[in-house]
């Protein structure tokens, strides 16, 4: 069980909104966290060699910042019981500036018998969603 | 283009993967988490788990343990340098906790040719000490074709 009750939940609501700063850090700390090694996430030349702009985050890095908006609402990530998500826009991170992603979560459907609800969660990176379809089932 | 006939392939289990205490710590440092139960013991505990959890997104570091066996794959043929993520989905049967030992079982869900792309879908489950299924990791890779 957690703090949350069902019954005053409403679909559409927003359970929460926050900002995340990618930089060349942020995607070098992954590379080595996750073993995804793929040069376009550090090297400016390789990622221009292969018809990038430049060097773009980790599909997967999006994904796992973005879901720690419903985490923070449920406050335990293990009552996450499905999380999928599209990759369907990069995100080029600036070498000096890096890459702001905004991430909401809003109540999508509501399960009483199961007691869980379904999270659709929004990351924008200026003007453009970069994840498409990014669902998460949380137990409450 | 990815060959059609891996369709169905299962790939052998990988070998144990320890999870340690600190590898999750690293790796919810690096998805900007701050919950609790992610560093943290003794939160992890009174929450029902026997040591820290690791962040959702956590099983993909198995998952590429297991996609390394099939892009080394001869049969399979696909082109890594051309190789973008299209989708990913995560099913948790429970958490991963500090201390398991996950073997991973991959399958090819399906493979199909459009045009020039290949999509290739994987099925990776993966397991505990005991044999009991903890999540099952499911991605898309889209190989782009020679121009």
């Amino acid at each position: 069980m957690t703090h949350i009750n069902i019954a005053g939940l409403e679909v559409g609501q927003v359970i929460g909104s926050k900002e995340f700063l990618l930089t060349r850090d942020s995607l070098v700390r992954y590379a080595g966290a996750s073993g995804d090694f793929n040069p376009i996430h550090y090297r400016d030349d390789f990622a221009k060699s292969v018809g990038l702009p430049g060097v773009i985050a980790h599909g997967m890095l999006t994904m796992g910042v973005s879901v720690q908006v419903a985490v923070d609402w449920v406050g335990d990530p293990g009552k996450v019981s499905d999380y999928s998500t599209r990759f369907t826009k990069m995100v080029d991170v600036d070498a000096e500036e890096g890459a702001v992603l905004v991430v909401t979560g809003k109540i999508a459907e509501i399960d009483t018998e199961n007691n869980e609800v379904r999270v659709d969660l929004t990351t924008m990176f200026g003007e453009v969603a970069v994840l498409g379809k990014a669902q998460v089932r949380v137990r409450l | 283009m990815v060959n059609p006939n891996v369709e169905g392939k299962q790939y052998p289990a990988t070998e144990a993967y320890l999870v340690g205490r600190e590898k999750i710590r690293e790796f919810a440092h690096a998805v900007k988490s701050s919950n609790p139960l992610n560093f943290d013991v003794l939160p992890a505990q009174a929450a029902g788990y026997e040591d820290i959890i690791a962040p959702p997104t956590f099983a993909v570091v198995i998952q590429e343990r297991s996609l390394a066996t099939v892009l080394a794959d001869p049969e399979a043929d696909i082109d890594f340098s051309r190789v973008v993520h299209g989708d990913q989905r995560f099913v948790h049967v429970r958490p991963i906790v500090a201390g398991d030992e996950l073997t991973s079982v991959l399958s090819v869900a399906s493979v199909k040719n459009v045009a020039n792309l290949s999509m290739i879908t994987f099925n990776t489950e993966i397991f505990d000490a005991k044999k009991a299924l903890v999540c099952t990791a499911i991605s898309t890779l889209i190989v782009r074709g020679e121009e």
